[in-house]
């Protein structure tokens, strides 16, 4: 069984952000923790060939980096792709995803992945693999492997995949002893006796929040500057980590009108932070929105900006930030936010 | 934190580089920004280009800030 190994510029030792923006390349044999899924699959299948991307080039250039990387993976003859495992690194997660996504349907191969149950790349390509929950970082490499491995060599034995990965969300035929209408009416039974029963479709559950109403008039509007990209006074006082963020930091804007190399940095470990520290403007808009302030198009601007490093950070932790952030905001009477993320 | 705020009847515009993932995390007005290192600039551009650059993208913000959407939008 030919497998290809899809992996990011840190897996293939290039190096952290400095080098996301690798462009596709592919290599023979196993790179990074393809030797150790080898290992684990005992010669029942092996990873031929590892196609490498940076995180950063991936999701910029999706329509670009989509097919080279899809052609990449092809031109090994692959009978089964690996993707990560991306732990919950946002962009790498959105990665395999994506590959999996077009092996999927363009190769109608099937794709091993893993990825940890808050990955924003598993809630929209996990129906295209099958994908192992893993711990959110790279330190749980070691339970991820195996784990991994397990799925691929059921695969390769023709044995059917029931269990060790996230629900894809897919239907699949088989017959019933009951028919529909009889299942239906007995369900409706139970649940008028207040009976238990299970139901044979779950409805998705989604949390969405409805659209605030529009602005009506700016120039009399007060405004807040909100981001998850990390931008804080230089020096980091409140010490945001890096990743997994524990809290987020309120900052005066008063004694800002734009920033520089001196005044602000970025906190956020997930991306190169070269850009955000020479200026962290084009993080956070501080420069052009005071100037607008000041011309009359923004009514005012709220005192302080908020910010917090979506790097990693449990999305719980991330709800409490922003309930408290609302909280001061409504207090200031802000009208609208301008939320940024890197 | 894009959707708690907006829970609170705070509208809010999300300005950030990976849509789909904006999407799914339930933003309602989203405007695509530069790149991931630099959302609202370009280091290849001459700082006056580069403000220009901020200042358009921050002005389709606040339009989209100005519109009344009934789902989810991409601007």
């Amino acid at each position: 069984m030919r497998i290809v190994h899809y992996i990011n510029q840190f897996f293939a030792g290039y190096g952290g952000e400095e080098k996301a923006d690798l462009v596709p390349e592919k290599r023979d044999g196993a790179v990074g923790p393809g030797a150790a899924l080898n290992a684990a699959l005992g010669g029942t299948g092996e990873i031929v060939g590892t196609v490498i991307c940076g995180d950063s080039y991936f999701n910029e250039n999706l329509e670009i980096a989509t097919p080279e990387v899809l052609s990449m993976i092809k031109s090994f003859s692959p009978d089964m792709v690996i993707v990560g495992p991306g732990f919950n690194a946002g962009r790498y997660g959105m990665a395999c995803g994506m590959v999996a996504k077009v092996v999927d349907e363009e190769l109608k191969i099937p794709v091993v992945g893993g990825l940890y149950e808050e990955n924003p790349g598993l809630e929209i390509y996990k129906r295209h693999g099958y994908f192992v929950p893993t711990g959110n970082n790279a330190g749980t490499m070691r339970k991820a492997v195996p784990d991994m491995a397990a799925i691929v060599k059921k695969i390769i034995a023709g044995e059917a995949v029931t269990e060790g990965f996230f629900e894809k969300g897919l239907r699949v035929n088989y017959f019933a002893e009951k028919r529909g209408s009889t299942r239906a009416v007995e369900m409706l039974l139970a649940k008028i006796a207040g009976e238990d029963f299970t139901t044979e479709y779950p409805m998705p559950v989604f949390d969405r929040v409805a659209p605030g109403p529009a602005i009506k008039d700016m120039s009399k509007a007060r405004i807040a500057l909100v981001s998850s990209g990390g931008p804080v006074p230089k020096g980091n006082p409140d010490r945001i980590e890096s990743s997994s963020a524990s809290k987020f930091g309120k900052y005066s804007l008063a004694d800002v009108t734009h920033f520089t190399p001196d005044n602000g940095e970025t906190a956020h470990g997930g991306y190169d932070p070269v850009y955000a520290n020479l200026s962290l403007d084009r993080v956070l808009p501080v420069d052009v929105v005071k100037e607008m302030v000041a011309a009359g198009q923004i009514g005012s601007l709220h005192q302080y900006w908020y910010s917090t490093v979506g790097n990693g950070t449990a999305v719980a932790s991330s709800k409490a930030f922003a309930t408290e952030i609302a909280q001061e905001l409504l207090r200031d009477d802000v009208d609208c936010v301008i939320l940024t993320s890197t | 934190m894009v959707k708690e705020i907006e829970r609170h009847g705070i509208p809010v515009v999300h300005m950030c580089t990976v849509v789909p993932i904006s999407v799914t995390v339930g933003a309602n007005r989203i405007v695509p920004t530069v790149a991931i290192p630099y959302p609202l600039g370009d280091p290849s551009l001459p700082p006056a280009e580069e403000k220009e650059l901020r200042r358009k993208l921050v002005k389709k913000a606040l339009d989209a800030l100005c519109t009344e959407v009934a789902e989810q939008t991409v601007f």
